[in-house]
């Protein structure tokens, strides 16, 4: 749209916006802008934007200097994505698909990868360098990203395993998939035919149905009536957080050291389970945790790191499992667990306190 | 919970008794209920007639009537791989009016919900404007500001029904929108303050949560009518809202509504990141995938009846009513269809009819207990007419997951229960 035209919208607008205000009483005066600025605010310092400013665009602009090699990134990768990603890229339960999925965006089943779909290398790096790894955001060196970019673009076949990927070669990747993007076009293909007076009367001569949700029986349970959810609801809270109380008592933990234990579990939700129930997950679940051995829990592979712990005889004390949590990767090198580690040492003492009432005592 | 009416034995007998009253009404002559007895919440004297209630204070913070614990956002796990990163849904079938009120507004993480104090949150501005600025919550509520209702939709809403009819409940199908009133300083008059420079034609939104959420939007829409909120419905942002700060892009798609906004950054070209490569761009039958669908259009669903909302009172009045939305204007006019489109009706429209805002219809008919085939049908004030989804699929395909704003389709049957179905 030309300038000129532009105006003669808002102008028409405003008019339009006059009369409507006429007629509903509405108050729509637009909040007013000062000639020369307002004044508030003030100056962001180089070193203010620099700490912000780290977004990385497809003509190269933010990237920083730097190189990462295939190797190099399988390890970290290893270290730091597999646990949600697969070793391969395959994904572990619904995590998102990260290679492979070639010859599939037309077909029943897409498999939507950074191969198979992605328009941009710039994209992976700057998602895993603002983003991951989840729940350490910001956590790897610009290198470290340079590295699990050039193994990821190495799961998808775009490069050998001999590749290293650098500020200097990023702008030379071919990204196969780059050309099937398209701006929206729903105003040419859409828009022109849904429009117009539609059939009220005699616009079908019979009708029936063709689908039904009920066949696939996916909606949650809680559901069936708003009434009959109700009782549902209150039944199942209640024995849960009484559940919670009953543990606490005997071990005879102070009570608010693990209410504030339970709000920082919040930190560890997304890959530890614990409780009732409580499965292994992108973590171990930690139920019988304190006073086992360190990886002990079936069923879950450990990093090489943390089974030797355990077969040197390490285990889950009050000492140990502080200084773990106070600093995750320095207490035992080399173990997968993407935390950076709690604040303090009273945040530590509520962790622990939270992992033994809610059920991570050894029996 | 005996004193959910709906559901009590003596308000049974009082339908039973209205059912057969509608019979003799369908004859021409009005015929009301007759009780078979006196009923005892009239006669008998109730608790809270006769013993004190709570004092003033008891809720500082008020909450809805305990008698309401089942209106509540729901999420259906099996979407997403974990909570931080996923959806609930808005209980649009619990819901009246066109605001959403706060604590029901679905929400939508991407690394679950930012703690920000107020006093801790910063607003930067970079790129391309003559002064790099930063401005901290307090000085940001020194620019002048506006009051403005508008839908928010996340362009996945209904995604999840693109195959064939999947979920059973509008809050599952439909409810990934809510309708506020937004009080905020327009975009506008911060990009003012720092001085954009004329080579200025995107704008990098980015959010402080540990998913730094970036979106591109062009300058012509921000300097438009974007807004930076810092209220909803009268209150400070909630916070799964983005308390404090929250970026409005009015008829746009919801992911582009950056949360915990922190950052607005000036460029001359799209970014081209995550959540507008890889994810939210619209992939065709074919294999080509649109980008840039920002607008979100025309769409309606009845809410009462639905699947989680059936019909509990037998034949007689009934009052169907729904909501309806257009990313392009206002709603003018909605269609209703009780035989499965074979005959439409116009519906009522009632409540405010606002820009880019959620609005409200009613269609009142005597139900004769026979089965039904619900829907709805929007109008907006371009002229669109939501579309079937077997128009959309005809453009699209089947795998397009966003933007799905196909003609939806209840089935109540003779006992008034509500079904998700399709139909040809």
């Amino acid at each position: 749209m030309s300038k000129s035209a532009k105006m003669m919208k808002t102008i028409t607008l405003s008019t339009a916006l006059v009369a409507l205000g006429a007629s509903l009483a509405l108050a729509e005066t637009p909040a007013p802008s000062r000639e020369g600025g307002f004044g508030l605010g003030r100056a962001a310092l180089p070193e203010e934007v620099a700490a912000w400013d780290i977004d990385i665009r497809p003509d190269g602009l933010g990237l920083p200097v730097g190189s990462g090699d295939v190797y190099t990134g399988e390890e970290l990768y290893i270290d730091n994505c597999a646990a949600c990603h697969g070793d391969f890229g395959e994904a572990v339960g619904r995590w998102p698909v990260l290679a492979g999925g070639y010859g599939t965006l037309d077909g029943e089943d897409p498999h939507k990868t950074i191969g198979s779909y992605w328009p941009y290398l710039s994209t992976v790096w700057d998602y895993v360098h603002r983003a991951m790894p989840y729940g350490a955001a910001q956590s790897l060196s610009d290198d470290d990203v340079y590295a699990i970019t050039a193994y990821l673009m190495y799961l998808n076949d775009m490069v050998d395993d001999d590749f290293t990927l650098s500020n200097e070669n990023f702008l030379e990747v071919p990204m196969d998939n780059q050309q099937a993007f398209f701006m929206d076009n729903r105003a040419e293909t859409e828009y022109a035919v849904f429009i117009g007076e539609p059939c009220m009367t005699n616009c079908a001569t019979s009708v029936s149905i063709t689908a039904r949700a009920t066949v696939l029986s996916v909606t949650p349970e809680t559901e069936g009536g708003a009434a009959a959810a109700t009782p549902a609801v209150a039944e199942a809270a209640a024995p849960a957080a009484t559940a919670v109380v009953e543990a606490a008592a005997p071990a005879g933990p102070d009570p608010a050291l693990v209410a504030a234990g339970e709000g920082l579990f919040r930190q560890c939700a997304s890959c530890h389970q614990i409780g009732e129930g409580a499965v292994n997950r992108t973590g171990p679940q930690l139920n019988n945790t304190f006073g086992a051995p360190v990886a002990s829990h079936e069923g879950f592979r450990y990093s090489p790191a943390l089974q030797q712990a355990g077969e040197s005889g390490m285990i889950w004390t009050e000492e140990t499992l502080t200084a773990f949590l106070l600093d995750p990767r320095g207490y035992i090198q080399g173990n997968r667990m993407a935390f950076r580690g709690l604040r303090s040492e009273e945040d530590a003492a509520a962790m622990v306190a939270y992992i033994r009432a809610a059920g991570g005592e050894a029996k | 919970m005996t004193d959910t009416p709906e559901y009590s034995p003596s308000r049974r007998r009082f339908l039973a008794g209205a059912a057969v009253a509608t019979g003799a009404a369908a004859t021409g002559t009005l015929v009301h209920a007759q009780a078979a007895g006196p009923d005892p919440l009239i006669t008998e004297l109730q608790p809270w007639q006769q013993y004190l209630g709570d004092g003033v204070d008891a809720r500082p913070y008020g909450v809805p009537s305990r008698h309401e614990a089942h209106v509540v956002r729901r999420n259906v796990p099996w979407l997403t791989a974990d909570s931080v990163s996923s959806v609930n849904f808005t209980p649009l079938h619990e819901l009246e009016g066109i605001i959403t009120p706060n604590g029901l507004c679905f929400e939508r993480h991407h690394s679950g919900i930012a703690d920000i104090a107020w006093g801790d949150h910063r607003l930067m501005i970079n790129g391309l404007v003559d002064t790099q600025m930063v401005f901290t919550m307090d000085d940001l509520m020194r620019f002048p500001r506006e009051n403005r209702v508008y839908f928010l939709e996340c362009a996945a809403n209904t995604g999840m029904e693109w195959r064939g009819a999947q979920l059973n409940g509008c809050q599952f199908t439909h409810g990934m929108i809510h309708n506020v009133v937004y009080t905020g300083v327009p975009l506008r008059l911060l990009l003012e303050e720092a001085g954009l420079k004329t080579s200025g034609t995107w704008l990098l939104a980015e959010g402080a949560d540990a998913s730094g959420m970036t979106r591109s939007i062009p300058i012509e829409k921000a300097l438009d009518d974007c807004m930076i909120a810092t209220h909803m419905n009268g209150e400070r942002l909630r916070p799964e809202q983005g308390y404090p700060l929250r970026l409005v892009v009015p008829g746009w798609e919801g992911n582009m509504w950056v949360k915990w906004l922190r950052r607005l950054e000036i460029g001359d070209a799209p970014w081209h990141h995550r959540e507008e490569t890889s994810k939210y761009t619209d992939l065709l039958g074919d294999g080509q995938a649109r980008r840039f669908t920002w607008e979100m259009d025309a769409k309606s669903v009845i809410t009462n009846p639905s699947p989680q909302a059936p019909i509990t009172h037998g034949p007689g009045p009934t009052v169907l009513t729904g909501v309806a939305w257009s990313g392009r204007g206002t709603i003018p006019r909605v269609d209703v269809t009780i035989d499965g489109g074979i005959t439409w009706h116009q519906a009522r429209m009632s409540g405010p009819s606002l820009d880019k805002s959620m609005h409200r219809f009613y269609y009142e008919f005597d139900w004769d207990g026979r089965p039904l085939l619900l829907q709805s049908r929007a109008h907006d004030s371009t002229g669109y007419v939501q579309p079937t989804k077997e128009q959309l699929r005809a453009v699209r395909g089947f795998n397009s997951i966003y933007h799905n704003n196909g003609i939806q389709t209840w089935a109540v049957n003779e006992a008034g229960e509500a079904e998700n179905v399709e139909i040809g």
